[in-house]
């Protein structure tokens, strides 16, 4: 008995460290948004598991047998239920980590390789829920998955390629729905289990989360089992619960079966993409689909090589004052996204299309002048206020996440039938 | 890596080094045969999704059916046939321009209207609002006596209206 209890401890101890810095324990330090993101990839795999057992993925069957969850299978409608919830929850939550790691300084020196597996992790997720999405065959799946590929034709160069080899042939039909398949339930999970380990492992190899010192006294370490272990399973089970208790009353959505000749009206992407979708009425498509996301990624991924990128760490803004610049740069972000959808909507009258110049107009112009903009912020911050480059780039991270915020706010809320402006409480309502 | 790395390192690589560099180098080259194997195996499926019946020329039906300034869908070859106010037909692809969704006919408006983002497309398929890039594609129309046929195989792509892409009785 002793010798087993011994060997979960010590499996434990394979992904933390022994003892971790006492103030890392503190729930407001990270919010317990890592191992919440655990928790979910947990629900998801179980649930997942489970659902694979009643899912056929042929064009025929696919509908029919999540429509049967419901009918058939006892209790078969809240696993799916537990499942989506946890999918969208998880998507939330890794945002969250990700911005959490950020403001909190931990992607300098000695945890970079691990800030880049944990964009890969994003990526994976992202890309999880969006081929499970597709899986149910219903207009929701089969409009979105049209509306990505076509996307996707947009890459320069290898565009209509990538598009063929993904779609499996010119039309969206079986091989599409087996390739989405094949990567939600083998490729996305496998990927992700490997890349999950490896960013335990460089945590504990960091020595637990990142920790501010304490006025030149040597950081107090207290052992992880318990102390640790106790709050990660005090968080993870009011997580489970929660969850739990939420899938009786959200349901999955499910519309009819999918129907090539009908779009729905209106046809929205599912909300974690409804910022992108934005951009995509306001900018050529060329620039909406790949020349942003793409700088958005690059940025991200470059964040840590840069020298005196990262804030100090384990404090939140870095200081009482990176935290009032915070704000600032959250709340102009906002009002600079608002004004944008509104004044681009103004002059968006009929008459002004996108075929003539557009690619200028509506790409290299709106791009060059987001560029300038941030940075002639960025000269302001570092030159004219003389904060830190780390504040700096804190400041434009947050404002780059407000706008996308924005964006993926008025998509989800306040986009009506053909995608004109409505207010909420008024409209038809958006589809989640 | 180890002690003895740096002891040989002055004059030539040490052994522990080489294997190293070469469990790098095969698995390296593991992967891009798998990535490779992957890529060639879903690009043998690129010719997969054809349409179950090849769509040729579908008989729309006879010319006195469609009253100048009018528009009717042909369900079975998925597209619209407008007829123009002076007379001219147009085959017009229903798949918007800009993401491929499926555009209706607004009878109110007298526009297709597309769902997904918005775009307008006036009676011969050209943009009225953003953020399509291009007007709808076009099907060749030809009218063998008095029946109105359109050739649904490939569909044209182009920049504007001109009047000659409409067929004339």
């Amino acid at each position: 008995m002793k010798a087993s209890r011994q060997s979960i401890t010590d499996f434990i101890l394979h992904l933390h460290p022994r003892t971790v810095p006492y103030p890392t324990i503190r729930f407001r330090l990270s919010w317990g948004l890592g191992g919440m993101a655990v928790v979910l990839t947990g629900l998801l795999f179980l649930t997942g598991a489970l659902l694979l057992l009643a899912y056929r993925p042929t064009l025929e069957e696919a509908y029919g047998s999540v429509r049967a969850l419901g009918r058939d299978i006892p209790l078969g409608y809240w696993v799916r239920n537990i499942h989506h919830a946890s999918a969208n929850l998880l998507a939330v939550v890794v945002v969250l980590h990700l911005l959490r790691t950020a403001l909190t300084g931990a992607f300098g020196p000695g945890r970079r390789l691990n800030w880049t597996i944990g964009l890969g992790l994003l990526v994976l997720v992202l890309a999880a829920n969006f081929t499970g999405y597709l899986l149910p065959w219903d207009q929701l799946a089969y409009w979105a998955v049209t509306v990505s590929m076509a996307a996707l034709g947009y890459i320069p160069l290898c565009g209509d390629w990538l598009r063929g080899v993904i779609q499996g042939g010119p039309e969206i039909g079986q091989a599409t729905l087996s390739n989405f398949y094949v990567l939600h339930v083998a490729v996305i999970p496998g990927s992700l289990l490997v890349l999950l380990l490896w960013h335990f492992w460089l945590v504990r190899r960091a020595g637990g989360l990142i920790s501010a010192s304490e006025g030149g006294e040597p950081i107090r370490r207290i052992p992880v089992v318990p102390n640790l272990i106790a709050r990660e399973a005090a968080v993870g089970l009011s997580l489970v619960a929660f969850v739990l208790f939420l899938a009786m009353f959200w349901n999955a959505p499910l519309l009819e079966q999918a129907n090539p000749g009908m779009s729905p009206n209106p046809t929205k992407a599912p909300w974690y993409f409804q910022g992108l979708q934005e951009l995509l009425l306001h900018l050529h498509p060329v620039f909406a689909a790949f020349v942003w996301p793409f700088l958005g990624g690059a940025a991200l991924l470059l964040l840590p090589l840069i020298p005196g990128s990262a804030l100090p760490g384990g404090v939140w803004f870095g200081s009482e004052r990176g935290r009032g610049l915070a704000a600032w740069a959250a709340g102009g972000g906002a009002l600079l996204a608002v004004a944008a959808v509104l004044a681009d909507n103004a002059l968006r009258q009929p008459g002004v299309g996108m075929a003539a110049g557009a690619l200028i107009a509506r790409g290299i112009v709106p791009t060059s002048a987001v560029i300038l903009l941030a940075a002639g912020g960025y000269w302001l911050l570092v030159k004219a206020a003389n904060r830190t480059r780390a504040e700096a780039v804190m400041a434009g991270l947050v404002a780059g996440f407000a706008i996308l915020t924005v964006l993926t706010v008025v998509g989800v809320f306040f986009r009506g039938a053909e995608m004109h402006l409505v207010w909420p409480w008024h409209g038809t309502g958006g589809s989640l | 890596m180890s002690k003895t790395d740096t002891r040989f390192a002055g004059f030539k690589i040490g052994r522990r080094t080489f294997f190293n560099r070469l469990w790098a180098v095969l698995g390296l080259a593991a992967l891009a045969e798998f990535g490779w194997l992957g890529i060639s195996f879903l690009a043998s499926r690129r010719d997969r999704n054809r349409p179950e019946r090849e769509v040729g020329v579908v008989d729309a039906g006879e010319i006195s059916m469609f009253l100048p300034g009018t528009v009717t869908a042909v369900p079975q070859g998925q597209f619209y046939l407008a007829r123009l106010p002076d007379g001219g037909f147009l085959a017009l692809s229903r798949t918007c321009t800009h993401l491929g969704c499926s555009v209706p006919w607004d009878e109110e408006k007298g526009a297709f209207v597309c769902p997904c983002h918005g775009s307008t497309f006036s009676l011969t398929g050209e943009v009225l609002t953003g953020p399509a890039p291009r007007p709808l594609d076009t099907y060749p129309v030809r009218i063998e006596n008095g029946m109105v046929k359109v050739d649904c195989a490939k569909a044209r792509r182009r920049d504007r209206f001109l009047a000659e892409q409409a067929t004339r009785i």
